[in-house]
């Protein structure tokens, strides 16, 4: 185990306070989200698509109408005004028909955009929900070793931060591109056909808009990537701080930790003044570009319209509607500058979410199952109910028979390497024989490899070298879900679950009646604390169990894999934080379960270990010695003296 | 909470108002351009007049080129202001937690305190920048386009007012519907992402138990009830943008309406039609600016008051003004102490202790889980302080001391103790900044703490990592230990701190003390026999009383639980040290 938490360690360690990673391939990425929405919501999208379209173009005959309304209505009526003051009559019977028109498409648009944005949260949730129900499904399946060497912290900001990330680029910025997109293309359509010189125009000055966003942003995203580690480095030291508050409070240490912080906290201030310094430039930069620019249309626009207004065609109405579009086309340039950013954050939170999906999951070749078995006429057959004994059924592909082979939980290992790395074995030639129904006992120090070896037997992880049998079955053939249930394990580290006390004790079967759960508490000595429990079995336990304690939490994983009633067991005990007459009741919880069953002990107490039927001793990952208490006494190496150390120190000290 | 937060701002005051002078100053640009647009429009095109078109084409140059200079003021002293303010906020919280007494660090937990200090100080400094640079501007600009459309012409503006006051009340109507439903689903949602923190950590007891298929449907059902709680509270607000758009149409098809009329009867000009439909976007635009800062506000808002609770709570336990400056001796003594971690709760973790301790002794603590033998230690030192009755160190009330002074005499091994990133010798030197290498080197000779030291690549050099994760626990244990030396205290408490150690080891290092350093008061809780036999005399604590007092040979002969503990541990049922240093 101290092998695992060291690489956990150093892998935390060094990711925090570096700054996001660069993405690869942001094109693939998108394509794979798009694919991922597509593929789910291939109807909701082409509506959204066409919802867009609709309503761009409601949005362009409205600012259209300003046109039509001065040039097509108003001028002409001004027109008819002049030329005879008198006998004017103003009709406004043409201007409410073309309102009525424009009213039309407008109500399309509006429509167009409920509906849009309705079928946005479908599709929204929905690709979430798939994503988040892949994530968690793919997680389940991944081998031991990925929680190894990943942060649990890391693996759960997958969940929230990536997943919230992706929720803001599908709601919201990929709608906005697709409607400035069409936008963009359908004002520049709508302006060529108004003024091609002014048109010329307002394309220089959005090269030049362009420009300076890209200047802006790059200097800010050197200073967010400051900002950014910056922020690494400040948080890593407040976790730290706060975490080892009480010592600091101890040690008099207020002063020293003060100015650490107001160092760190002065250079993220300096880095994210800047960094919000340039990206926020970047807003008035544009806006006043864009007037710049509307200012410039509007002088050339006048003059035109002033000096030859007939000749040109170019009229007021029309020198209107341009500057409207004008405006409008702007507009979703700088939208889609902005948004270029929000996308790219997006898409190295997908990278992450993908970078899960891609991982390979454990794999599990084994074709043996376990199954309920009885005797019938001599014969080892299956059967459809619970009989108390198993048996391995084994398909032979070659002569495409069944044989079906009692369960009796003998163990061997033979000649086992094993490390965590292909760099650094933890365990060497380990080889050890546990007949049905043997106690078998590990005893070492801690990073002897004692948990390790357990966890070979359920190929939490797989071997490097050497073969593990179990019922004189090579492990890699039996399937990892029947080999797992034929193992009971409590292991070192207690967890439970949020829910009931019961549903935690069912969680070793989870078809087990109240009785049955009531039966496997009493058998692990965890009945008389429940029954005291404010709801006894019903007790709702939360954040793994925190509101029982140490001991409780012990006896209900006993309890947990008392109910399973497996055939072997593998018990990694932690009873160092727990006092001695605590440790008593657990212990007697255990020695019930034990009694029959094929059983691996990881222990410190003696009254465990000695009346095993073999105990191995372990050092950096080597067998030193096995064999019963009294041969290894008698022996006077090792065990002995771990054995007897304590007792002379108890006599001299 | 909002005038704490706000004293913060310090140096930050010109910056917080000269940016909003600054947007003010960009939205009065914004706003002239229409009207100057409307003159050209007006006086240079109908007017026929060329010379108007330049000089007003001009003038908005000059303007634009302002408005520029404003909102790069904006920008600049807003981004000042608002990274400051956060900046302040956290030395705020940080320095008052470095005042915080154990009972104050308990009541707000380390990732409650890691919260405040990164999420919610970042959700503050977002909303603060948003407030100085947008809830003027968006006001700003309602207003003033509402004034000059109003100026414009009061009749057609009159259709804009009504138009914002349809729009508010209908904002306000679904935002407080809303709110009501997205905190529910943010709840659940929380809820989900603890079940995946649940499996994450417990995996292995997922995998051994072959749970992977239940756990599986577990979550879905859970991830579905979350999508459906999502699509119905987003279904509250999906119709907003829609009535928005909605309404911006009619105000453009009224104002249409009733501005051609106005200008066939003369009373309106082409140019100011169009300068009145371009205000109401602004108008409109704003007021939709107006309501996405009154969300962000109202979501900053618990941040901001989970970040006042931190700056506002006072350190339960300070020095005394004319506090006592030097420890006369390592005596320690108990009078009448009850002692309870909450003043309100019924039951008193320790109850009627009396102790007297001479200065010198090596004294063992022994009792089971949850005795209160760390509550009873914590007392001396003022981690925590009495609820009733006194502790003397040296004779005095430990109260009447300076705390620094206190706690640099009475030096504690915390059960929980923590190493930091940096060198061994950066972390030996928590109990003496200015100790040499030889006298680290001592220190961890008397904690056994040379020999894996030496053994390391860079011996002293060692980095050790955050929490300090690359050393072993009784490597761990051992460092604490020789740091807790480093400050050559009258008194010295190790809290359960050689749980990891193995036997011989820990006998060494008691062997260490008594010989290196006799003069010191020890005390040492332990949860094996062993470890406390040797004491000069034993505390045996049983349920927050002291049980037995004693010597070991004394509380053999009468103490019932000591002598259990002791059988239990020794003869055949004992306790084998397997657990040896590697």
């Amino acid at each position: 185990m101290a092998e695992v938490k060291e690489i956990k360690g150093r892998n935390g360690g060094n990711r925090r306070g570096m700054p996001r990673p660069k993405v690869e391939n942001p094109g693939k990425l998108f394509k794979r989200i798009m694919g991922y929405v597509f593929k789910f919501y291939p109807i909701h999208m082409i509506v959204v698509m066409v919802c867009i379209f609709v309503t761009v173009f409601s949005s362009v005959q409205g600012t259209l109408f300003t046109k039509t309304l001065i040039d097509g209505y108003i001028q002409p009526m001004l027109d008819a005004k002049i030329a005879d003051p008198a006998g004017f009559v103003p009709d406004y019977g043409p201007l409410l028909g073309a309102m009525a028109r424009v009213a039309v498409f407008y109500a399309l648009g509006i429509i167009a955009a409920y509906v849009q944005s309705r079928t946005m949260i479908f599709i929204n949730q929905g690709t979430l929900k798939r994503l988040r129900e892949e994530l968690f499904t793919h997680m389940e399946s991944l081998p031991i070793k990925y929680f190894d060497t990943h942060a649990h912290g890391d693996i759960m900001s997958i969940y929230t931060n990536d997943i919230d990330t992706l929720r803001q680029m599908i709601s919201q910025s990929i709608p906005q591109l697709l409607n400035s997109a069409i936008t963009i293309v359908s004002v520049l359509a709508s302006m060529i056909v108004l003024s091609i010189p002014l048109t010329a125009v307002t394309l220089v000055m959005v090269g030049v808009m362009l420009f300076c966003s890209a200047k802006a942003t790059k200097a800010s995203g050197k200073n967010f990537v400051a900002q950014q580690k910056n922020i690494g480095a400040l948080n890593g030291y407040i976790e730290e701080m706060m975490t080892g508050q009480k010592v600091v409070k101890v040690f008099n240490h207020e002063q020293e930790s003060i100015e650490q912080f107001d160092k760190l906290n002065e250079e993220l201030c300096e880095s994210a003044f800047k960094a919000n310094a340039y990206s926020g430039a970047l807003g008035p930069i544009n806006a006043q570009l864009g007037n710049t620019s509307y200012v410039i249309c509007a002088m050339i626009g006048g003059a035109i319209a002033l000096s030859n207004s007939v000749a040109v065609g170019f009229t007021v109405g029309a020198l209107a509607s341009f500057l409207t579009f004008n405006k409008s086309f702007s507009m979703p340039i700088n939208q889609v500058s902005m948004q270029f950013n929000s996308i790219i954050m997006a898409l190295a939170g997908a990278e992450r979410i993908f970078k899960l999906l891609d991982e390979q999951p454990e794999t599990d070749d084994g074709y043996v199952m376990l199954v309920d078995a009885e005797e019938k006429n001599g014969q080892v057959v299956e059967a459809d109910h619970h009989t108390g004994h198993w048996a391995w059924k084994h398909y032979h592909k070659a002569t495409d028979t069944t044989t079906y082979q009692p369960m009796e939980g003998d163990v061997t290992f033979n000649g086992v390497d094993f490390g965590y790395t292909d760099e650094k074995m933890v365990l060497h030639d380990i080889v050890l024989h546990a007949l049905p129904g043997q106690k078998i006992a590990f005893v070492g120090s801690t990073g002897a490899g004692k948990t390790t070896i357990t966890n070979l037997i359920n190929r939490f992880y797989d071997i490097q070298d050497g073969k593990i049998r179990y019922d004189n079955i090579n492990i890699n053939k039996i399937k990892k879900a029947d080999l797992r249930r034929s193992l009971g394990i409590v292991l070192q580290d207690t967890h439970l679950f949020t829910g009931t006390v019961r549903d935690n004790i069912r969680y070793g079967k989870l078809g087990a009646t109240d009785e049955e759960v009531i039966a496997a508490a009493k058998l692990a000595n965890a009945h008389s604390f429940i029954k005291r429990l404010p709801e006894g079995y019903d007790t709702m336990l939360t954040g793994d169990g925190a509101n029982l304690s140490q001991g409780q939490r012990q006896l209900l994983a006993i309890a947990r894999a008392a109910i399973a009633d497996p055939p072997v067991l593998i018990l990694d005990e932690a009873t160092s934080s727990i006092d001695t007459r605590t440790e008593k009741i657990v212990q007697d919880g255990m020695d019930k379960l034990m009694k029959g069953r094929t059983t691996f002990v990881i222990a410190h107490r003696l009254s465990t270990v000695r009346n095993s039927d073999c105990i191995i001793v372990l050092e950096q990952g080597r067998i030193v010695e096995q064999g019963t208490h009294d041969e290894l006494i008698a022996k006077k190496q090792r065990y002995y003296h771990l054995y007897t150390g304590m007792k002379d120190e108890s006599v001299t000290a | 909470m909002l005038s704490t937060l706000l004293k913060q701002i310090k140096q930050y005051t010109l910056p917080s108002i000269v940016t909003p002078i600054c947007m003010i100053g960009e939205v009065i640009c914004e706003m002239v351009i229409p009207i100057l647009m409307a003159r050209i429009v007006d006086k240079g095109i109908y007017g026929n007049n060329m010379g108007v078109i330049y000089s007003t084409g001009a003038l908005m140059v000059v303007i634009a080129i302002l408005g520029l200079l404003a909102g790069l003021g904006g920008a600049y002293y807003g981004s000042m202001a608002s990274t400051g303010f956060a900046k302040n906020l956290r030395k705020a919280m940080f320095d008052n937690i470095q005042t915080f007494s154990f009972a104050n660090i308990d009541k707000f937990s380390t990732s409650g305190l890691v919260t405040r200090l990164t999420t919610d100080v970042t959700n503050i400094q977002n909303a603060y920048m948003m407030t100085l640079r947008m809830a003027m501007r968006a006001p700003a600009s309602l207003v003033i386009a509402m004034v000059a459309a109003m100026m414009i012409n009061a009749k057609v503006a009159s259709i804009y007012l009504v138009a914002v006051i349809f729009l508010s009340v209908l904002m306000v109507y679904i935002m407080n519907k809303a709110t009501k439903y997205f905190k529910q689903v943010f709840e659940k949602y929380d809820e989900l992402n603890e079940s995946v923190q649940e499996n994450v950590s417990a995996i292995r007891v997922v995998k051994a138990y072959v749970r992977e298929d239940y756990e599986d449907n577990k979550f879905k059902k859970a991830a579905l009830n979350i999508y459906n709680m999502f699509v119905k509270a987003e279904m509250n607000i999906v119709y907003i943008s829609p009535v928005m758009t909605g309404t911006i149409y009619i105000c453009i098809l009224l104002v249409s309406w009733v501005g051609a009329h106005m200008i066939v009867a003369g009373s309106l000009t082409t140019g100011e039609l169009m300068s009145l439909l371009t205000y109401c976007m602004t108008i409109l635009m704003n007021l939709m600016m107006l309501g996405m800062i009154f969300v962000m506000l109202t979501m900053a808002s618990a941040s901001g008051k989970r970040i006042a609770e931190v700056i506002e709570e006072k350190a339960s336990i300070t020095s005394k003004p004319d506090a006592i400056r030097s420890v006369a001796d390592g005596s320690i003594s108990f009078e009448h102490v009850d002692f309870a971690y909450n003043q309100t709760s019924e039951e008193p973790v320790l109850k009627d202790i009396n102790l007297e301790i001479k200065s010198g002794e090596t004294i063992g603590i022994i009792g089971g889980t949850g005795s209160a033998k760390s509550s009873l230690v914590n007392l001396i030192s003022r981690l925590y302080d009495v609820t009733k009755g006194t502790v003397k160190v040296g004779g005095v009330d430990v109260r009447d001391y300076d705390l620094e002074v206190l706690r640099d005499q009475v030096s504690v091994v915390l059960q929980k103790n923590v190493l930091f990133s940096g060198s061994i010798l950066d972390n030996l030197r928590w109990g003496d900044k200015n100790a040499t290498e030889e006298e680290c080197k001592r220190a961890c000779r008397m904690a056994c703490a040379d020999e894996f030291i030496e053994k390391m690549p860079e011996g002293y050099n060692t980095q050790i990592e955050q929490g300090g994760t690359n050393v072993s626990g009784g490597q761990r244990q051992r460092l604490c230990i020789a740091r807790a030396l480093l400050k050559k205290p009258k008194i010295l408490i190790l809290d359960d701190s050689t749980s990891a150690v193995d036997t011989s080891t820990d006998a060494k290092i008691r062997k260490a003390f008594a010989e290196e350093i006799p003069g010191t008061t020890k005390l040492i809780i332990a949860q094996r026999i062993s470890s406390v036999q040797g004491c000069d005399r034993i505390i045996v604590m049983e349920d927050g009383k002291v049980n037995g007092f004693g010597t070991h040979e004394e509380l053999l002969q009468n103490n019932d639980i000591y002598r259990e503990v002791y059988e239990s541990q020794t003869g055949a049922s004992g306790d084998a040290d397997f657990d040896s240093a590697s």
